[in-house]
């Protein structure tokens, strides 16, 4: 069960004379079970990336394989390849519609043509693991703080059973405690469920916390995929296209640059504070 | 789809016809409708499409991008030239069944379909060279002896103008939106007449939401910045007649007086 | 007094139902007492819902207190004669780019505010002049606001607020719908106008790295002023900070650990070089020749701010 991204190359407006490559021969494979990051200034095609992978957009070259097939092959079901690639956009008010939170959440699996007792059981357990308290569900998603309407939101993909979800910014806009609440939830999804997730975000520090591996992209064509430890030792060149690394990866460098010997890969706080004081007291 | 909709868009160029004042324009546009109304004769067209091509050629705006506006109204325009062609009486050139097709109804049809897609380009002209903000002041000043009947032109087209604002807002929101609900398996395009009405609920809500919220965001913004309707207002850019304007004047007066002039007496 | 003082102010959000009859008040704001001072710049920080806000919107006379009074410029809010004044006194800058500009060329936007209070034609085209140049937009005048990045837009919103003249700018969460490089342009536009122009600026965020070049911090919690002080006084308590649903820059909260585990660093690390300063010579004591004090360092030549 893997995503396989095969030089996927997509155009705006096409034919005219402002022509712009959104993704330049863009491959990679996202094996069962990883929890990716990509990051990316605004305009960089990350959004038009992750609406390849469900197939909402239709490349202009190259192909995307789910599971060994061709998505865009003739005759593919996309619609149930929707659920298996679940899709969370960044404005909750873009998809929250429904009188009720559970009626919301129980859209998905309705469209896929569950029995309503099955899509019914399918949203309660999707509210459950995303932490929405049964109180909320007969309320209107609208009276719902950011953070509660976020995990609504995420509930309802998450009721399809996909096994892969993507997260388009999950927590702009939110607190720092909420922006935590919510990665640690579906860092809590990613164990449970097994299943991959892509994170989009514009937050190194979030990235370091949570990404097994970390893709970067820059007009529209993918500059580093490696660990985010690896990724960030290229802080000088994440600078040049617009991005930084975490403040901490800035101050392990200039440490070790002053002779403190120091694992250059460090990059969050617990981190760092372990290693400094491994060295500061044997 | 929306997107290939040219009228109301505007096109950014230096020409005589962009620095025009946009109530000569306006009255511009009305005087070419009118026109195109009193026309039944082969030279009035002749003179309405010397004065198109006039107006085209001054306003440097490339032809198909005002082309593209007709797409819009293909439909209507092959309904009414059909209608005109089949359904008028007279001498008959060549019959097709139940339907015929007479001189007089060829002649119709070509008559309409000039005047159909002449009136399309002609305003779009009007708007090409004219931001959406000179056009309600435009007729805002020319409006504005309604203000003596209570009609409040002042908000009438400050609404206008925050409507051309916000549509191509809203029209990336629809768009967003329908992806949203086609991650969760929407599907808008099957099914018959009914279920594609229900299809549509998921799409309108969110979005009617998010415009009730940029309605009542952009008026706390608005008021923040001390508006309070148009009482004592000033212009940034107040409306007046230069040269080029009063020529024009002149000029629709004669244009004017010619297809007249053809009506009456060829 | 400062340019904007708050007494005892109290704010309830009431619902009513059908028949007019209060159904439920919710108070936002409970006996909130602050004084700016003229030319400063000062933060708000609280997590949403923490009432930062509404009183945002009390400054500039959008809501009007329940109880306790506003004072702005020694104007008070609630007196409806100098609303309009107060208005032009303090500009507001809100969260969402697009849902604040009005008008369809980046020029005429920024005129709408001056047009709006009757200002001469002449000198409303050298405000606009003024306003875009002060925030660098200048080159964007006769752009559609539509084709503007998020950054670009905060940045007219603001030069709209300039050209009313306004002594004191509020800007409510305005990056929080940015991307970081929005939010650096906008911080770096607002401190700008702040040191050039004299203008007071009441920063409301939740982004902590954006309020730490402030002259002073206001933490906002339950609707009380909970935490009053410069930048290195707050970012002093980072146990608290956390209570109140708020994060500290990874530097200050690196520093914030290692001295909780006993190494001698003071409280209210706020940049790389102040933690270098402390940090460099305890390890200079442990490995006398191995360290490289005044070697350059490109790490921290790049630290970002």
């Amino acid at each position: 069960m893997s995503i396989k991204a095969e030089n996927l190359t997509y155009i705006y407006g096409a034919g005219t004379a402002l022509e712009q490559y959104a993704l330049k021969n863009v491959s990679f494979e996202i094996p069962d079970g990883q929890f990716v990051g990509l990051i990316g200034h605004t305009g960089s095609g990350k959004s038009t990336l992750i609406q390849h992978l469900n197939g909402l957009i239709r490349p202009a070259g190259g192909t995307i394989y789910y599971d060994g097939t061709d998505i865009y092959s003739e005759g593919y079901n996309l619609r149930e390849l929707r659920s298996k690639v679940g899709l969370v956009f960044q404005y909750p008010e873009h998809q929250l519609f429904e009188a009720d939170v559970f009626s919301d959440v129980c859209y998905g699996p309705k469209n896929l043509g569950l029995h309503k007792e099955e899509a019914e059981e399918r949203a309660r357990e999707a509210l459950r693991q995303v932490g929405l308290k049964e109180k909320y569900w007969d309320q209107s998603p609208f009276e719902l703080s950011g953070g509660q309407k976020r995990r609504a939101a995420i509930a309802g993909v998450l009721a399809m059973n996909p096994k892969v979800l993507i997260l388009d910014e999950p927590t702009a806009g939110l607190d720092p405690k909420g922006r935590d609440e919510i990665l640690e939830e579906i860092r809590e999804l990613h164990r449970k469920r097994g299943m991959s997730i892509i994170l989009v975000s514009h937050s190194m520090e979030d990235m370091a916390r949570y990404a097994d591996r970390l893709m970067v992209m820059n007009h529209g064509e993918k500059v580093f995929d490696d660990t985010p430890r690896e990724v960030f030792k290229h802080y000088r060149e994440l600078e040049s296209i617009g991005l930084a690394a975490p403040q901490i990866t800035y101050i392990v460098h200039e440490l070790t640059e002053r002779g403190v010997l120091l694992d250059v890969g460090i990059t969050t706080v617990e981190e760092a504070r372990e290693a400094i004081l491994k060295l500061l007291r044997p | 789809m929306i997107r290939e909709i040219t009228l109301g868009q505007y096109y950014p160029v230096d020409s005589v016809l962009h620095r025009m004042d946009p109530r000569t324009k306006l009255f511009g546009t009305m005087v070419f409708i009118i026109s195109l109304f009193l026309a039944d004769h082969i030279a009035a067209y002749g003179v309405a499409t010397a004065f198109l091509v006039l107006a085209i050629k001054m306003s440097r705006v490339p032809f198909k991008f005002m082309v593209r506006g007709l797409k819009a109204v293909l439909f209507i325009l092959l309904i009414s030239v059909s209608f005109n062609l089949f359904l008028t009486d007279g001498q008959v050139l060549i019959r097709l069944g139940f339907l015929k097709i007479t001189r007089e109804g060829l002649r119709m049809s070509c008559f309409m379909g000039l005047r159909l897609i002449y009136l399309v380009i002609g305003s779009s002209i009007m708007t090409l060279t004219t931001t959406p903000n000179q056009l309600t002041d435009g007729m805002e000043k020319s409006l504005g002896f309604l203000k003596a009947v209570k009609v409040p032109v002042h908000e009438i087209s400050m609404m206008m103008s925050i409507a051309l604002r916000f549509i191509p807002i809203l029209v990336e929101e629809t768009d967003k939106i329908m992806k949203a609900q086609m991650a969760r398996g929407a599907d808008f395009e099957s099914g018959n007449l009914i279920q594609k009405a229900k299809s549509m609920v998921p799409l309108l809500v969110p979005l009617f939401i998010s415009a009730f919220r940029r309605a009542t965001d952009l008026a706390m913004a608005m008021e923040a910045r001390c508006y309070r309707g148009g009482e004592g207002r000033t212009k940034m850019k107040p409306l007046h007649y230069n040269r080029r304007d009063y020529g024009a004047y002149v000029f629709y007066g004669a244009y004017l007086a010619a297809i007249a002039g053809i009506r009456l007496w060829i | 007094m400062g340019i904007i003082k708050a007494s005892k102010l109290i704010f309830d959000y009431i619902r009513r139902d059908e028949d007019e009859n209060i159904e439920e008040t919710d108070r936002a704001i409970d006996n909130l007492n602050v004084d700016i001072e003229k030319g400063s710049f000062v933060a708000i920080l609280g997590h949403n819902g923490s009432g930062k806000s509404t009183f945002a919107k009390h400054i500039n006379g959008i809501l009007t207190p329940t109880q306790g009074t506003v004072w702005v410029s020694d104007m008070n809010t609630a007196d409806e004669e100098s609303v309009w004044e107060i208005r032009k006194r303090a500009g507001m800058v809100f969260q969402n780019p697009d849902n604040q500009i009005i008008g369809n060329v980046v020029e005429e936007d920024v005129g709408f505010g001056p047009e709006n209070i009757g200002v001469p034609t002449d000198e409303i085209w050298r405000r606009v002049d003024e306003s875009l140049e002060a925030v660098g937009m200048t080159a964007y005048r006769y752009k559609s606001p539509n084709k503007l990045s998020g950054g670009q837009k905060q940045r007219v919103a603001i030069a709209g607020v300039m050209a009313m003249r306004p002594e004191c700018i509020v800007l409510d969460e305005p990056t929080a719908m940015l991307d970081p490089n929005g939010r650096k342009e906008v911080i770096k536009t607002v401190q700008e106008l702040n040191q050039k122009e004299g203008i007071t600026v009441l920063l409301i965020t939740h982004y902590m790295e954006e309020v730490i070049t402030a002259d002073r911090v206001i933490v906002m919690d339950d609707g009380k002023l909970v935490m009053d002080g410069t930048p290195k006084e707050i970012f002093s308590d980072v146990e608290r900070l956390k209570s109140y649903r708020l994060d500290v820059p990874q530097v200050t909260e690196l520093a914030w650990e290692l001295r909780k585990a006993g190494v001698e660093i003071p409280v209210g690390i706020l940049s790389q070089k102040e933690l270098m300063e402390h940090l460099l010579p305890i390890f200079k004591d442990k490995f006398p020749g191995q360290m490289r004090l005044d070697a350059p360092s490109e790490a921290m030549a790049s630290e970002p701010q």
